[in-house]
């Protein structure tokens, strides 16, 4: 085992690993919040409630109904896009064109009723969750001992976040969303139904938000107050990254969830501020976000 | 949040009603004095504590039209310094609520420093992050005593007159802050000051384009928001002779949220009407088997789509309509 700068590599890539994935779930869950700002005009505070939610809907599947990791990895999913859905349609619609400081205001009750309403039936300590057979075990990388499920949850987060870039960017149904995006009212006029549109991003945005939350389950613990923290971190990604662009979040989510993995090893005390530190450095330096424009 | 809190203005214009509003004014100072006699008073003072702090918060929403989630940061910080100072260094209670709330001023400067730079929703996010951050060096640093918090912190006496430990003296000293505070707020909002704050939560454009230094104007009032709500945390750090991880986790930004706008966001009293039901409510709660964070969160629901001027609010609106 060589060391770098005097720190063991095992050591040192097993937290690079560790940042990665929670550089995975920065990026799942700010793309998620990029693409429903983007039409709704709402920050979906309760993003990290729903990411919670695809971790219990997961945990329920399996002890509740013998329903399995890859199953669950679809259903859960479209169970948490169901409630964005119901939540859009009775709510979030209702506000569209007030302050969208009310849709956070929303978003953020909703987010208090989901974590009380799980913490009073399961408590704050977390639930386990473990990975399928075949995401067990480990492989010797020569350098380090890659535990396969962390492999698998970065593998499947870069593929997601990939797809949606390419859906979003690449196809025409992602042309007609960004022209909305733009200019809701000609879109509109063009025969597209936007009021639909707008439910099915929001379900979309929230439906990814449950995904990272069935990958996290077996990570971290199926426990209640599992996204309140993350949406806090998700929040000052945004920030950094600015709000305008899909790739740029991606990037920004993965490359602070590495430089959250470098404080750990080099300086752990800091390791939970250090995203907040870069945060209000980006905005001395460059006030509207690395990837961002002012909207 | 322009569109409901234009409540002030068009009622100062409306005056007339002077007789009626001094009666008010007379009966409430009234209920208030003799308040303590009917009620427990560590219930008045927790009550008091967190109006002063929804007043302060009220500033930067009602009167600047800024969503901070982080004031949890100015009202925890300021609990845990007042704390520490009184216990540790034995400062007299005077001071140490002084030094909670220039600790909450110094903090309010750095992080409205960061915050102004960007607008609406952006701002909510970036003062949520930074409150985050402060939770955690809270949670870390070596004098806050980590999930304890910093406990029995002595009650002296406050100018070395008034036996703070004897709760009744203590809540008129309470009582005593709040009206400063209110007052302080009143007059901030009365004032030249104060308008031009209302002209950019109206139109920041404009207000620009008028010659204001606007991010100046916004510093400032977010520089007094936080210290006043520092003000409310230190007196509380006495009041419970305790700082915690409560005061200052990001779910304590969110409660003071739910106390103004229950009551009514750029309503003078407003916040304290809410902070009233919401401190009432928990209260309440403790002793059922209902999640005190289900209800919260419903209340937010419901007020965000049923009244969003809030209690008072909604009374101003109604009695205006009708002459």
């Amino acid at each position: 085992m060589i060391p770098l700068l005097g720190i063991p590599t095992q050591v040192l890539f097993g937290q690079l690993l560790l940042g990665l994935i929670n550089g995975s779930f920065y990026a799942l869950l700010s793309l998620g919040l990029a693409v429903i700002f983007g039409l709704l005009n709402v920050i979906n505070f309760a993003h990290g409630a729903q990411y919670m939610l695809g971790a219990f809907a997961a945990w329920m599947l399996l002890n509740f109904l013998g329903i399995g990791y890859w199953p669950a990895l679809v259903l859960a999913p479209i169970a948490v896009a169901i409630t964005g859905i119901i939540l859009e349609k009775l709510f979030l619609s209702r506000l569209y064109r007030l302050d969208p400081l009310y849709g956070l205001l929303l978003t953020f009750g909703v987010t208090l009723i989901l974590e009380g309403l799980f913490r009073s039936l399961y408590g704050t300590s977390g639930q386990p969750y473990s990975p399928p057979a075949m995401l067990t075990g480990a492989v010797n990388l020569g350098f380090m001992v890659l535990p396969i499920y962390r492999g698998w949850v970065v593998l499947a987060s870069l593929v997601i976040c990939f797809l949606t870039w390419f859906v979003i960017e690449k196809t025409p149904l992602g042309a007609t969303l960004r022209a909305a995006t733009e200019n809701p009212t000609l879109v509109q006029a063009f025969g597209i139904n936007v009021p639909r549109m707008i439910t099915l991003t929001y379900a979309f945005g929230v439906g990814l938000a449950g995904l990272a939350g069935v990958l996290a389950a077996p990570v971290y613990q199926v426990s209640p107050l599992m996204g309140s923290n993350l949406i806090i971190v998700v929040f000052a990604v945004v920030v950094i990254g600015g709000m305008g662009s899909i790739l740029g979040a991606i990037v920004t989510g993965f490359a602070l969830g590495i430089f959250e993995g470098l404080t750990k090893v080099f300086y752990p005390p800091a390791s939970n501020i250090v995203v907040f530190v870069i945060m209000a450095l980006v905005l001395l330096v460059r006030p509207a976000g690395l990837f961002g424009r002012e909207r | 949040m322009a569109a409901v809190e234009r409540n002030g203005a068009e009622r100062d214009r409306a005056g007339g009603l002077n007789g009626t509003r001094i009666a008010i004014a007379l009966a409430v100072a009234a209920l208030a004095l003799g308040a303590p006699y009917l009620l427990y008073p560590v219930f008045l003072m927790k009550l008091l504590c967190f109006a002063l702090f929804a007043c302060a918060f009220n500033l930067l929403i009602g009167y600047v039209g800024l969503l901070s989630f982080g004031h949890a940061a100015f009202f925890g910080g300021a609990a845990y310094v007042t704390a520490h100072v009184a216990k540790v260094w034995g400062w007299p209670p005077e001071l140490a609520i002084l030094a909670g709330t220039a600790a909450a001023a110094a903090m309010g400067l750095v992080m409205g420093f960061l915050a102004i730079r960007r607008q609406g929703i952006y701002f909510a996010m970036i003062t949520l992050a930074l409150s985050q951050m402060v939770f955690f060096v809270a949670l870390q640093a070596p004098f806050t005593g980590g999930e304890d918090g910093i406990q029995s912190v002595p009650q002296d006496r406050m100018f070395g007159l008034f036996d703070l430990s004897d709760s009744l003296t203590f809540y008129y000293v309470v009582l005593a802050i709040f009206g400063l505070g209110f007052f302080i707020i009143w007059r901030i909002v009365n004032s030249p000051f104060g308008q031009i704050l209302k002209a950019i939560r109206e139109n920041e454009p404009r207000a620009i384009s008028l010659g204001y230094r606007v991010d100046a104007y916004k510093l400032t009032a977010f520089v007094m928001s936080a210290a006043l709500a520092g003000l409310a945390g230190g007196t509380k750090a006495l009041v419970f002779q305790l700082a915690s991880l409560t005061d200052i986790q990001w779910q304590m930004s969110g409660e003071v949220i739910l106390m103004t706008l229950l009551g009514g966001i750029g309503t003078l009293v407003g916040p304290v009407v809410g902070a009233g039901l919401v401190v009432t409510l928990q209260n309440y709660l403790a002793e059922s088997a209902l999640p005190v964070t289900v209800v919260t969160g419903a209340i937010f629901v419901v007020v965000v789509l049923l009244f969003r001027r809030g209690i008072v609010g909604e009374i101003a609106h109604w009695l205006r309509r009708r002459g």
